[in-house]
């Protein structure tokens, strides 16, 4: 699959992934994957492609410098600092100051933010009693921020946070960063 | 002879002993409480630190250099120790260091000892193997006293009675202790441990101890804690035997600048630790006048050969790791079936066991990375838990269900095509299930999800489709 996803790419200039999980899993895993496999070319492969590896708001806050992209959003959004985002990518307050760009938007703190949603992978159904637990956990701390919509950079976290959420029908959505900045006001401009 | 970590061979799964944790209020919250106590104490003294980084950096390189070199610091240590007075001895697991053990407090004619709290002892079972010998082991640290008087178990490697709360607490002193009346408030729960271990800090001629640091240079042991019943017991008794792991030599005395600002921190938030012990051999009519070294092996060695697992070694069991992670947190000690538990549990567990036992504990983890961001030494538990996985999955131990679903993930995501089709189909399988976008409720080992999440369906649309869609329209 690594060796699938280099091909695929291998023309591309930039290449922009809205996951941090998927961008850990290149910059941390591929380097030794491809050392492991004593294959001298894959090996350069891997090392030519990575400075043009970029995680969502890693290219518009640090490439394009642009941290307002004249989205509307009037709503009140906590943000879940996802596990690879904060410690494997550092991304910091790059997504908050994405967030912080758009208007209309309230940011209200998420209690407890750093703590992980229980996904992990097949974590979440290897050891579902655990997993369940966290994510309770998570779901507590998503409606005492009175947030109406829980934001990540991380569609597997969103997803388990959101499908939490769903079950519990407490009217509280789960959207991804790219979603929010996509949005405009009803005449497709930012007002 | 063999070797083993406490009862972890027989330990259920992490998964059934989880399930039952998870279930039990009372246990969640207690370490809930006890682990969010201790990490706001923690973050407030290593958020004082400006050299903190520089800290764990050098802490991870002597460790580093050390297991490039162990057994020249080994030797080291035991001809230093022994110069001083002391008489090493060497274990090759926890059977044999049993043996040695006990073999020294009978040549005493001693039928009872005190301990220092030592993780290491409850490894090899010491105490079992000392009531079967006729002697009688008293845990002096307070929490070990509680765990030990409640026939429990330690369920953290530094407060090994975090699950239990005074009330608890209380109950077992009350029960063990004989007595007539006791509150639960702290200081009184503290007198009558005090009243009940006194009497045999002053008689018991024999104590056992653990270490946290032995010096190679000086042959010197260290141990740290807060209560002051350690020093008692390396102070007083006539006869002191340490039990040490071969991984917790270090070069130097100066090397322990570095511990004991780190680990004390890490532990318990405290700036230093109350009491910081360092004895050398035996010094004529002061303290101890025999002492003995047990250095034990079980399993190390082993470790220490695994290249990418062998910073395993290098933690100096501060325990921040768990009060770092949320599994644990949720659970407590007792899930991961050993005496080791929370992340470095989970990779230590079985790699002393030679990955034949205790297999479900690598899979104990979302992989969040917060024991990695705490450790003081820098162990990558994350990265070390996906290679003892592999080790798993190499060793065809993986089940078999998983199998199968690994090798048709790798099958639908090998292509554009396969991921198609196998849209396609999922479209098709879901229409039973799914109702309003979302899946609320999957047939088999499926409904592990939908237990108590919902599930997105699989949109009428892809990304994928959206897009090409957008391109053939723009022309």
């Amino acid at each position: 699959m690594m060796r699938h996803f280099l091909e695929v790419f291998r023309g591309a200039e930039i290449v922009c992934i809205p996951s941090s999980s998927c961008v850990a899993m290149i910059r941390d895993h591929y380097p030794k994957m491809a050392a492991a496999s004593g294959d001298a070319a894959l090996k350069r492969t891997v090392k030519n492609m990575l400075p043009r590896i970029f995680e969502f708001t890693e290219l518009l806050v640090d490439q394009l410098g642009v941290t307002d992209v004249g989205a509307f959003f009037p709503h009140v959004v906590a943000l879940h600092p996802s596990c690879h985002s904060l410690r494997s990518l550092q991304l910091g307050d790059k997504p908050a100051r994405l967030l912080a760009g758009v208007r209309g938007l309230t940011l209200v703190d998420l209690p407890e933010a750093e703590e992980c949603c229980g996904f992990g992978g097949t974590f979440a159904v290897k050891n579902a009693d655990v997993s369940a637990a966290m994510l309770s956990d998570k779901i507590r701390c998503v409606l005492n921020s009175g947030a109406e919509i829980c934001a990540a950079v991380d569609n597997s976290c969103l997803m388990h946070i959101g499908g939490a959420l769903s079950r519990q029908r407490c009217g509280v959505r789960v959207l991804h960063l790219a979603e929010i900045l996509a949005s405009r006001d009803s005449k497709g401009m930012a007002s | 002879m063999s070797t083993y970590v406490g009862d972890a061979a027989n330990a259920p799964k992490f998964q059934t002993a989880a399930k039952a944790l998870v279930n039990d209020t009372q246990v969640r919250h207690n370490v809930r409480h006890a682990t969010s106590v201790i990490r706001q104490k923690r973050a407030k003294v290593v958020g004082e630190m400006a050299d903190w980084e520089q800290l764990r950096e050098s802490g991870h390189e002597i460790k580093q250099h050390v297991m490039r070199h162990l057994d020249f610091y080994l030797d080291q240590f035991e001809k230093t120790c022994t110069a001083a007075g002391g008489q090493v001895h060497w274990a090759r697991d926890a059977d044999e260091a049993n043996s040695i053990i006990v073999g020294l407090v009978k040549a005493q004619q001693a039928k009872e000892v005190i301990k220092v709290k030592t993780m290491t002892s409850d490894e090899i079972r010491l105490n079992a193997a000392l009531e079967a010998a006729g002697i009688t082991p008293y845990e002096t640290d307070l929490a070990d006293l509680i765990v030990q008087l409640g026939e429990d178990k330690p369920s953290h490697i530094v407060v090994p009675a975090l699950h239990r709360n005074r009330m608890e607490i209380r109950r077992i002193f009350l029960d063990k202790m004989n007595l007539p009346e006791l509150s639960d408030t702290p200081e009184d729960l503290a007198a009558a441990a005090r009243v009940y271990l006194r009497e045999k800090f002053l008689r018991v001629p024999v104590a056992i101890s653990g270490a946290n640091f032995a010096i190679a240079e000086t042959g010197s042991v260290c141990v740290v804690e807060s209560e002051g019943n350690g020093r008692m017991c390396v102070s007083l008794p006539r006869v002191l035997i340490s039990l040490i792991g071969i991984e917790k030599v270090i070069p130097t005395f100066q090397d322990l600048e570095v511990y004991l600002q780190t680990l004390p921190r890490s532990a318990t938030g405290e700036r230093m630790n109350p009491y910081n012990s360092i004895w050398t051999g035996i010094t004529p009519d002061d303290g101890p006048q025999e002492f003995h070294v047990v250095l034990l092996d079980n399993g190390r060695t082993k470790v220490l050969a695994d290249r990418e697992a062998r910073e395993t070694l290098d933690c100096i069991r501060c325990g921040a790791c768990l009060n770092a992670c949320p599994v644990y947190r949720q659970t407590g000690g007792h899930a991961y079936g050993s005496v080791y538990g929370g992340p470095i549990g989970a990779i230590l567990t079985p790699q002393l066991q030679s990955m034949a036992h205790s297999q479900t504990l690598p899979y104990a983890s979302s992989l969040c990375g917060a024991c990695y961001e705490v450790c003081p030494v820098k162990i990558n538990i994350p990265e070390i838990l996906v290679h003892l996985r592999n080790t798993v999955v190499e060793r065809g131990d993986a089940p078999f269900v998983e199998k199968m679903a690994m090798k048709a993930a790798a099958y639908v995501l090998e292509s554009p095509e396969h991921l198609a089709r196998a849209r396609k189909f999922g479209r098709m399988a879901q229409s039973p299930f799914a109702k309003n976008g979302v899946i609320s409720h999957l047939p088999g080992g499926l409904d592990a999800w939908t237990a108590v999440r919902d599930l997105p369906a699989i949109p009428e649309e892809s990304f994928r489709e959206w897009w090409l869609k957008r391109e053939r329209e723009a022309g």
